[in-house]
C-alpha cells in the first residue's frame, strides 16, 4: 500500500504540474530524437556523435552571447549555421571515407567522432561548467493558477512541432527529399540513377545538425549548465526515444520522445521511492517495447538488423 | 618580406628549442636533491572546478614553502578525471612510477576512497584535501585529511536548520555520490534528534549528471517543507535550486562544502541567493599568521577571493611538510608516523591537530550567497 502512496496523495494541481513538466521534457527529447532518426532513416547508420553536436552547439551559443555579446536572435542563427557546418565537416571527415565500408566500421567511426568532440571540448573549454546565457524572455516564469511554467517550456513543444512539419515537408515534397528517400531505399541504385549521393548525404547531416542546434538552444535555456559531457545522456535518451518510436521514422521519434519524457516524470510522480531509478525506466521501456514490436511503435517491419 | 618572416620564425623556433633543452638539463641536475609530493585531483570532468581551486592552494603553498630538510619539494600533479577508476590508477602511478613520498588529494570522498587501498598497501601517507566522508580515513592508517568530517558537518547544518525554525525538512541527495549520501545521513540523524522522528518528511534521490529535477521537486512542493537539505555536486545542485524556484518553492536550501565554487553562482544565478552551507574557511575567521600570508599571496597570484577548497589544499601541503620535517627523513613510513602525531600545526584554516583516525578537530563556517558573492554568516566550533 505504501508503494502507491504517491499516487493516492497527489492533488490535481500537482498532477497538472507533473504533466507540464513531462510535456516539456518529452518535447525536448523529441526534438533531439528527430535528428537521430533522420540520419538513420537515410543512411541506416546511427550517428553517435549527435549528442556531442548538441553539446558543441551549446558552447557556440555561450561564446556568441556571453563572450562576444552578440544579441541572442543573431547568435541563435549563427549557432544553427555553425553547427550545421560542423555536422557537414564530421560527415566529410569521419563518414564519407567509409561510404563503401561495412556498416560496423561507420558505427565505430561515429563513436570515435563522439569521443573526439568530447575530448576536444574538454581541452578547449576546460571541464569547468559554464552557464548557458540567460535570456529573460525565455527563462521567465508564467503562473497559471498554482501551476508554474517556464516560458521556454511552452516554446519547446511549438518548436518541436514546427521542426517536425518542416522536416516532413522537406522529405516528402521537395526534390532533395525525394533524393534522400531514394538514397535511403537503395543508394547503389540511386547512384546509378544519377543522384549525387555525396551531396544528398551532406544535406542530411546539415539538416540533422541544424536540428541538433535547435535542440541544444532549447536544452541550454531549460538546463543552463554546459559541460563537455553534456551531450552524453541526452544523446543516449534521445537515441532510445528514436528506437522506441521506430528508428528511421520521423513521427515515431516525436512519439518516442514524448513517451520517454512523460514516462520519466510520471514514474517519479507516482512512485517517489523510485526517484533514483529514473534512468532505468528509459531502458526498461525500451526493452518492453522492443520485445513486442522489434521495429519500434511506428517502424516498418523489416528483416534488416543493425 | 616573405624571407624576413621565415628568418623571424626560424629564430623563434631556435630560441624555443634552446630554452626547452635548458629546462631539461636543470631538472636532471637537481634530481638527487628533490623530494617529490604527488597531487591527484579532478582537473577535468564533473568536479574539475573544485580540483582546480585545490590545485591553486597546493601550488601557492609550494611557492611559499618550497623546501624541506634542505631539499626542494617537487609537485607531481596528476588528473584523476573525476572518475573513481582513474583515481585509483593515477594514485598507483604516482606512487610506483614517480616514487612520491606523500600523496595529496583528492577533492571528493569517492575519489579519495578509490585510492585508499593503494596508499595503505604501498605504505605511502596520503593527506585528503576536502574529502569529508568518514570512510576515507577509517581503518586506514595511511590516510589523513585537512578538512572536517561529515558527521560534524551534518550536525552543524541540522543545528542551523533547527535554530532558524525549520521543523519539517526534505532531503534531496545525489545518490551516486558517497559524499552526498553520507552527509544526508548524518544530517538526518542529527535533525531527528532535535526535532523528532517525523521531522524528515522526504528523502529523494537523483543521479550524478541529471539535469531535470522537476518531478521530485513537484512532489516535494506538495509536502510544504520548511527547508530542503540538498548535498551534492555544485552543478547539479545549482540546476536543482533553479528549478525549485521556477516551480515556486520558497523554502530555503541548505547544503555542504561542495557548493563553494564560482560555478555554483554562475549556473544558479539569482536563484541561489540565500542558500546556506557549511565550509571550512572564511576571511572573517582567518586569524593565524599563515592565513594572512595566504590571503595576501592568493589575491596577488590569482586575483579574487580564495575559497575554502584552496585553503584546505594549502593546509594539506603544510601538514605534509610539517610531517617530513619532524620525521627528519624521506622514508614514507617515518613520515606517516610523524603526520599521525600532528599537533597544533598552524595553517590557514586554524591550528590542526589530528585525532587517532587521522581527522582534524576543527570548526565549521556557515556561508550564504548574497549579491552574487559568498558571505559569512556564522562560525561553529567543535564542542
Amino acid at each position: 500500500m505504501e508503494f502507491f502512496q504517491g499516487f493516492l496523495n497527489m492533488s490535481g494541481a500537482s498532477f497538472a504540474q507533473h504533466m507540464v513538466n513531462g510535456v516539456s521534457l518529452g518535447s525536448l527529447y523529441a526534438l533531439i530524437a528527430i535528428g537521430y532518426t533522420m540520419v538513420y532513416g537515410i543512411l541506416l547508420m546511427i550517428n553517435f556523435a549527435h549528442g556531442d553536436i548538441v553539446m558543441m552547439a551549446c558552447y557556440f551559443a555561450y561564446f556568441g552571447i556571453t563572450i562576444f555579446h552578440v544579441p541572442w536572435y543573431f547568435t541563435f542563427i549563427g549557432v544553427i549555421v555553425a553547427t550545421a557546418l560542423l555536422g557537414a565537416i564530421i560527415e566529410r571527415m569521419a563518414y564519407r571515407p567509409l561510404r563503401d565500408a561495412p556498416k560496423n566500421s561507420v558505427l565505430i567511426s561515429a563513436i570515435g567522432a563522439s569521443f573526439l568532440l568530447e575530448n576536444l571540448a574538454n581541452y578547449l573549454f576546460s571541464g569547468r561548467p559554464m552557464s548557458f546565457p540567460d535570456i529573460p524572455l525565455f527563462s521567465q516564469n508564467i503562473a497559471i493558477g498554482s501551476i508554474k511554467i517556464q516560458a521556454i517550456s511552452m516554446v519547446i513543444p511549438v518548436v518541436t512541432i514546427i521542426s517536425l512539419l518542416v522536416l516532413l515537408h522537406i522529405v516528402n515534397h521537395t526534390k532533395t527529399g525525394m533524393a534522400m528517400r531514394a538514397v535511403s531505399k537503395d543508394y547503389e541504385i540511386a547512384r546509378v540513377m544519377g543522384i549525387n549521393i555525396d551531396n544528398v548525404i551532406s544535406m542530411t547531416f546539415i539538416i540533422g545538425s541544424a536540428l541538433a542546434a535547435i535542440g541544444a538552444i532549447m536544452w541550454g535555456i531549460r538546463y543552463p549548465g554546459i559541460t563537455p559531457y553534456l551531450g552524453v545522456m541526452p544523446g543516449l535518451k534521445c537515441f532510445i526515444a528514436a528506437v522506441i518510436g521506430g528508428i528511421g521514422n520521423i513521427k515515431g521519434a516525436v512519439l518516442g520522445g514524448f513517451i520517454l519524457g512523460l514516462g520519466e516524470i510520471l514514474i517519479v510522480a507516482f512512485f517517489p521511492d523510485l526517484s533514483g531509478y529514473r534512468d532505468a525506466f528509459a531502458f526498461i521501456v525500451l526493452i518492453i517495447i522492443l520485445f513486442y514490436r522489434p521495429t519500434g511503435i511506428l517502424g516498418e517491419r523489416t528483416t534488416e538488423k543493425v | 618580406m616573405k624571407k624576413m618572416m621565415s628568418v623571424i620564425l626560424a629564430s623563434a623556433l631556435a630560441v624555443g628549442l634552446l630554452t626547452g633543452c635548458g629546462g631539461d638539463t636543470k631538472k636532471d641536475d637537481a634530481k638527487s636533491n628533490v623530494i617529490k609530493i604527488g597531487v591527484f585531483l579532478p582537473l577535468t570532468g564533473d568536479n574539475a572546478a573544485g580540483g582546480e581551486l585545490e590545485l591553486r592552494g597546493i601550488k601557492l603553498a609550494n611557492k611559499l614553502h618550497p623546501e624541506v630538510l634542505g631539499k626542494k619539494v617537487e609537485l607531481v600533479i596528476a588528473d584523476n578525471k573525476s572518475d573513481k577508476a582513474e583515481a585509483a590508477s593515477v594514485a598507483a602511478r604516482l606512487i610506483e612510477r614517480d616514487k612520491v613520498k606523500v600523496l595529496l588529494g583528492s577533492y571528493g570522498s569517492s575519489l579519495s576512497m578509490a585510492a585508499g587501498n593503494i596508499v595503505k598497501n604501498s605504505k605511502v601517507p596520503a593527506i585528503g584535501t576536502s574529502c569529508t566522508n568518514p570512510q576515507v580515513t577509517a581503518n586506514n592508517d595511511f590516510y589523513f585529511r585537512a578538512c572536517f568530517i561529515d558527521p560534524f558537518q551534518g550536525t552543524v547544518m541540522a543545528n542551523y536548520a533547527f535554530k532558524n525554525g525549520a521543523r519539517k525538512v526534505a532531503i534531496i541527495q545525489e545518490v551516486s555520490n558517497d559524499y552526498a549520501v553520507g552527509l544526508a545521513k548524518f544530517f538526518k540523524d542529527a535533525f531527528i534528534k532535535l526535532a523528532g522522528p517525523d521531522s524528515i518528511i522526504e528523502v529523494a534521490n537523483y543521479q550524478t549528471g541529471d539535469k531535470d529535477f522537476s518531478a521530485i521537486l513537484t512532489n516535494i512542493k506538495a509536502m510544504h517543507p520548511d527547508a530542503i537539505f540538498a548535498p551534492g555536486n555544485f552543478t547539479e545542485s545549482a540546476l536543482l535550486i533553479k528549478q525549485a524556484r521556477q516551480l515556486g518553492i520558497k523554502a530555503p536550501f541548505l547544503g555542504g562544502d561542495t557548493w563553494e565554487t564560482q560555478e555554483f553562482i554562475n549556473v544558479g544565478g539569482a536563484d541561489v541567493e540565500g542558500v546556506a552551507f557549511s565550509t571550512a574557511f572564511d576571511r572573517e575567521k582567518a586569524t593565524t599568521a599563515e592565513a594572512k600570508k595566504f590571503l595576501d599571496e592568493y589575491v596577488k597570484e590569482y586575483k579574487g577571493e580564495p575559497s575554502a577548497l584552496s585553503a584546505l589544499a594549502y593546509d594539506a601541503y603544510l601538514i605534509a611538510i610539517d610531517g617530513i620535517k619532524r620525521a627528519n627523513s624521506t622514508d614514507s613510513v617515518k613520515i606517516r608516523d610523524a603526520i599521525a602525531t600532528t599537533k597544533d600545526m598552524e595553517g590557514v584554516t586554524g591550528k590542526t591537530t589530528l585525532d587517532k583516525n587521522g581527522d582534524p578537530i576543527k570548526g565549521a563556517v556557515i556561508k550564504t550567497v548574497r549579491d552574487g558573492k559568498f558571505k559569512y554568516i556564522d562560525f561553529v566550533d567543535v564542542k
